[in-house]
Order: C-alpha cells, then sequence, then structure tokens
C-alpha cells in the first residue's frame, strides 16, 4: 500500500515539475537547432543562433536596454523601499496601518493597469514615451516588493543598535548610513535581485511606456510577429539564464541572512 | 557641598493613561554607585530611559552637571548606555564598536585605535579587539558593550539590567569586576536591577522603587536594616511583617499590641495608630533560647536548606495568617511539623508606619 503511495506520490511530482520546466527544456533544446525551424527532429547541437542573436544590434542594444532599467530601477526600489520600511517600523505615524496597506497594494494591481495608469499620468505630465518611463513604471511595481521584504526582517533588536549609535553621539543620517543600512544589507540586496529580476522580463509596463529605445522583452515580442524561429528560442535562454543568476543572488542573500 | 552630579526634580511620565512615574526626585554624587532597583513595572527602566534621553518626562526636570538636560538627546548630553542586550554592531570588529563613539567625536583612526585598545584592556579583553561581536561569549560582549561606553569619558555611565542575560555564576563575576572597573574609572554608574543581591553587593546608594515611586534610598546597609517602608523591608531581603496597634508609648519605647501578643519596640509613636513591625529572618529565634520579646508559638512547615544556613517557613499557632521566616543555622535540627517557641530581641524589630 505505502509503495502504490510512493509510486504516485513521484509520479505526481515528476509531473508538476515537468509541467513547469518542460516548455523551458524545449526552448532552451530548441535553441540549439542547426536548421532553421524550432520543431522536432532535434538537428543541433549548434550555436549559429546564438550568434546571429548577438549580431543583431536591435537585439543586443535592446539588451543592454533592459539591464540598465533593471538595475537603476531596482536600485531606486531598493533605496526608496528601505527608506519607507524604516520610517514605519521607527517611527509612530497616523494611519500606519493603511498607509501601509496602501504602499503594498500596487503587489495586487495587474501590470496592464499600472502601465495603463502610467501612460495617461505622462501623456498629462508631457513626459514622452522613453526607457525612463518604463523604469519609473518598474520603480512602481518593485517597491512595494521591496518594501515588504526589507519591512519584515526590521526587527526591535536593531533599535536598541540605532539607539546605542545615537547614544554615543551619531547624528542620525549617520545612524542609518553606518549602523541601519549595513545591519539590513542582506534584506536590502535581496530586495533589489528580486527587483531586478522582475524588472529583467517584465513586459507589458515596457511596451506600453517605451517608443524607439525599447527592453528586450519588448524587442523579442517584435522579433515574435515575424513567426518563431530558433533565434527568439536563443534569445529566450539568455533572458532566462539571466534570470536564473537574480534568482540565486537574491537566494543566497536571505539564505546568508537567516544563518547569521 | 558641590552640587549633585545629576539633580532629577519632581519628574513624573505617562505612557498613554498609564503613568509609571509620580513626582520622583533624586540626586547622584559624583563617582558613585547607584542602583535603582525594584520589580519590573515599577519605573526603575523609564526613570534611566529619561536619564539616558530616550524618553522625555511628562513633567519635571534632569539636570546633569548642573545643565537642564530634560530634553536634551542621547547624543548631546554627558551619559552614556549599556544596553540589556548589549547592542553590539554587529557587522563591527570589536575595535570597530568601541571606537564608534569617538569616531563621531572626530576622534582620528590611531587615537581612536588606542583608546579603544586601553578600554577593552579595561574590562580584560585585550585581545579581542579584531573579533566580530558574534564570535565572542555572553559575558565578553556584555564588558564589550561596557568599554564602548566608557571610552568617550562620559559624566554618568547608564546601565540597563546589565547582568540579566548571564547566568549566576557569571553573573557573581560580574558583578565584582563592575565593582572594580566603577572604582577604577571613577564615573558615576547609574545601575537598573531587579535582583536585591546584585543591589547590596554593589550600591553605593540603593534606590529602591515601586509602583512609580522611590520607597527608600540611601547607603544599602542603612536600606537593609531599617527599611523605610513595608515595601523595602520584604523587597531588600526578606522580613516576617506583624501588623498591630500602639497601646502605650513611652520615651524611647512603646507597646504594640498583635495577634501573638503584646510585642514591646524601639522607638515611640502615639497610641492607637496602626503600625507594621518587620523582622529580619536572621533575628528571628526559633525553640528554647528565648529573646526578650516573645512572639508565641509556630508550627514548622518548610526548611529549605542553603549551604551555610537553613531557611525555616513557620506558622504562627495564634495566629495562622501570620508566616515566619527565619534563618537558622545549617546544623539546627529543626523538622517539619515542630512546634516551636519564637522570639526576637526589641533592638532588632523594625518599627514601619503602615
Amino acid at each position: 500500500m505505502s509503495r502504490i503511495v510512493r509510486v504516485i506520490s513521484w509520479l505526481y511530482a515528476i509531473a508538476v515539475y515537468g509541467f513547469i520546466f518542460l516548455p523551458v527544456v524545449v526552448l532552451v533544446l530548441f535553441s540549439l537547432q542547426a536548421t532553421s525551424f524550432p520543431i522536432p527532429p532535434f538537428t543541433g547541437p549548434s550555436l549559429r543562433w546564438y550568434d546571429a542573436v548577438l549580431s543583431d544590434t536591435r537585439l543586443t542594444s535592446a539588451l543592454v536596454n533592459s539591464l540598465l532599467v533593471a538595475s537603476i530601477s531596482s536600485l531606486a526600489a531598493a533605496t526608496l523601499g528601505f527608506l519607507s520600511a524604516w520610517g514605519f517600523a521607527r517611527f509612530v505615524l497616523p494611519g500606519s496601518g493603511l498607509l501601509r496597506g496602501l504602499i503594498t497594494l500596487p503587489l495586487t494591481v495587474s501590470y496592464l493597469i499600472i502601465g495603463m495608469g502610467l501612460l495617461v499620468l505622462f501623456n498629462w505630465a508631457g513626459l514622452p514615451k522613453s526607457l525612463l518611463a518604463a523604469g519609473i513604471g518598474h520603480v512602481v511595481i518593485n517597491l512595494p516588493l521591496c518594501f515588504a521584504i526589507i519591512y519584515s526582517q526590521m526587527g526591535d533588536h536593531q533599535i536598541n543598535i540605532e539607539r546605542a549609535a545615537r547614544d554615543l553621539g551619531a547624528p542620525e543620517w549617520k545612524v542609518l548610513l553606518l549602523i541601519t543600512v549595513p545591519v539590513m544589507a542582506p534584506a536590502i540586496f535581496a530586495g533589489f535581485f528580486l527587483s531586478m529580476t522582475f524588472s529583467w522580463d517584465e513586459f507589458v509596463i515596457s511596451f506600453l511606456l517605451t517608443r524607439f529605445d525599447t527592453t528586450l522583452p519588448v524587442e523579442i515580442w517584435n522579433l515574435l510577429r515575424s513567426g518563431l524561429n530558433p533565434k527568439t528560442n536563443a534569445v529566450g535562454s539568455l533572458v532566462f539564464a539571466v534570470s536564473i543568476v537574480l534568482v540565486v543572488l537574491f537566494e543566497l542573500t536571505l539564505l546568508r541572512r537567516r544563518k547569521a | 557641598m558641590t552640587a549633585p552630579l545629576v539633580d532629577i526634580r519632581s519628574v513624573s511620565h505617562r505612557f498613554g493613561q498609564h503613568t509609571v512615574l509620580k513626582d520622583v526626585s533624586l540626586q547622584i554624587e559624583p563617582g558613585s554607585y547607584t542602583i535603582l532597583l525594584g520589580p519590573s513595572g515599577s519605573g526603575k527602566t523609564t526613570l534611566l530611559s529619561i536619564l539616558g534621553g530616550f524618553v522625555t518626562p511628562s513633567e519635571g526636570k534632569v539636570f546633569i552637571r548642573g545643565e537642564d538636560c530634560t530634553s536634551v538627546p542621547p547624543a548631546k548630553r554627558p551619559t552614556t548606555t549599556v544596553f540589556q542586550d548589549y547592542a553590539l554592531f554587529p557587522h563591527m570588529s570589536v575595535g570597530s564598536n568601541v571606537g564608534f563613539g569617538l569616531r563621531m567625536q572626530g576622534v582620528d583612526g590611531a587615537t581612536r585605535a588606542a583608546k579603544a585598545r586601553a578600554a577593552l584592556a579595561l574590562v580584560g579583553l585585550a585581545a579581542a579587539f579584531d573579533k566580530k561581536p558574534h564570535q565572542l561569549s555572553g559575558g565578553q560582549r556584555q564588558r564589550v558593550a561596557l568599554a564602548r561606553a566608557l571610552v568617550i569619558e562620559p559624566a554618568v555611565l547608564l546601565l540597563d539590567e546589565p547582568l540579566g542575560a548571564l547566568d549566576l555564576k557569571l553573573r557573581r563575576q560580574m558583578q565584582d569586576e563592575l565593582k572594580a572597573i566603577q572604582k577604577r574609572v571613577g564615573t558615576a554608574f547609574i545601575h537598573v536591577t531587579h535582583d536585591q543581591e546584585e543591589a547590596m553587593a554593589l550600591a553605593d546608594h540603593c534606590v529602591v522603587m515601586n509602583d512609580g515611586r522611590i520607597e527608600d534610598e540611601g547607603p544599602p546597609e542603612r536600606v537593609y536594616a531599617r527599611p523605610a517602608t513595608r515595601f523595602s523591608a520584604t523587597f531588600m531581603g526578606e522580613s516576617t511583617i506583624l501588623a498591630g496597634t500602639v497601646t502605650e508609648a513611652g520615651d524611647r519605647t512603646g507597646t504594640v499590641a498583635t495577634p501573638v501578643g503584646p510585642v514591646s519596640v524601639p522607638g515611640a509613636l502615639p497610641v492607637g495608630s496602626g503600625v507594621v513591625l518587620a523582622i529580619r529572618p536572621e533575628h528571628l529565634v526559633l525553640g528554647t533560647a528565648a529573646g526578650s520579646v516573645k512572639l508565641g508559638t509556630a508550627r514548622v512547615s518548610d526548611i529549605v536548606f542553603q549551604g551555610s544556613f537553613k531557611r525555616v517557613l513557620a506558622v504562627s499557632v495564634e495566629d495562622p495568617s501570620l508566616h515566619f521566616i527565619a534563618r537558622l543555622p545549617a546544623t539546627a535540627t529543626v523538622r517539619p511539623g515542630d512546634t516551636v517557641a519564637v522570639s526576637c530581641d526589641t533592638d532588632q524589630i523594625i518599627l514601619l508606619t503602615d
């Protein structure tokens, strides 16, 4: 009986992981296709489509744009998230619970709604469609995330550490810079890397808010409009690889935090 | 007589509706070791936070070295605090922790390191300079916190239950060291604790607090031998408490009617006034070797062997609500269930107004 249960649970696990990862495996596999169509039979392995991606200036400049938007918007989101978390954790504010709820609300709103809202707002404010606009959009979606991660790690123990610094003569900005930021560094980095991950493959907001210079997911979408070919698989695999690196960095920083 | 180093004038404090300090006044002399002793909720920690500048009192003033410091922030007042959880900076080395206060004063790196090393040597941790706080034991972190607070030469050092997190043996050892360090540096220490043994061992000046008020203050010997209130008679050491009414008042002595009969007491109070008599455990005599004041008979309910002595609990036969607490030599042969005569000397009775 227990044997059957074990076999079934193994089968179930394989089915679940297969369901999640099979599309990615297929994507990566056919990015190594030697011929012109990403359909069976597999003719590779060959790196010719990666070569094609890296010699396509539209794709490489989009890749650079994506990296820029991701790192700068994540830096802004982590900084603002940290400051708001610190404010909520250390000061008694009127309507603190309500304000905390409001700051995390964008997590529940669809990117499409946020993107459309920003489109209307920027139009009205006279800010043209650009990487800057998309970057601001990414700050809007990632700030609540950074806030939630950093706020959850701000414990009461750090209150006394900050007090000790103040007691020894540190002005408030030095307390923040020399004590709070280093002590909170794991949570801040975790927020930063998770924001990078989300910004890196975000499509809807970038699609709505950029025009000439655009990010990699939007460029891939442009590519897809002319039909499937192994080049889209290759660039998709690159995006996936970078995401994995970012997620691993995120996990590592959180893990180190728990051990300490 | 010079002005007091710290002068707390009529300080009251409320957290919301709850009053935690009620019109507290206290003066602290330079170079003294002051203990604020009281149970949790007595307001002792709040008083320390007010001295440190972390809390601004609702009413009253705090003067340090003659200056009004009532609402001066912690960074700008001549006090430093040793926190109960030590509050060391986990990302800095021990040396940088100790040098932090000097760094904030703009002292250059070399001087800072030299002073930090000297402060660590003072607390017996010269070798820990390059270590990180998490590599140290609880007692060592405690010393680092002490060195960090002392290195900037505060006028007053505030210690918030500094030994609370240590085990008993380490606690007694650190207790001796604290006293030695205080004598060496000569800084005034103000130390909060709920441990009366710690208070008696360390204090030059002992302040007993209860329910937001100062119940008693003075040298620990005086507070123990002649407590001013019923609370301090039971909190600073144990006492047997007898309630009664004055029936006769002489010149220097009086007689008090108690449930165990008339008791003559030192000191005179008006006839008819209610009083409380407190007797320290070491002054109660059980058995035949009777003192001058008879306190009836009692049935021994419990004996606790404590090594050098036996702590004996006995219930009065005349008044079962009266519990005697006595301290007998370790060789005493009483047993639970024995009925013994209880007595003491007139001089040893502490007379308290109720």
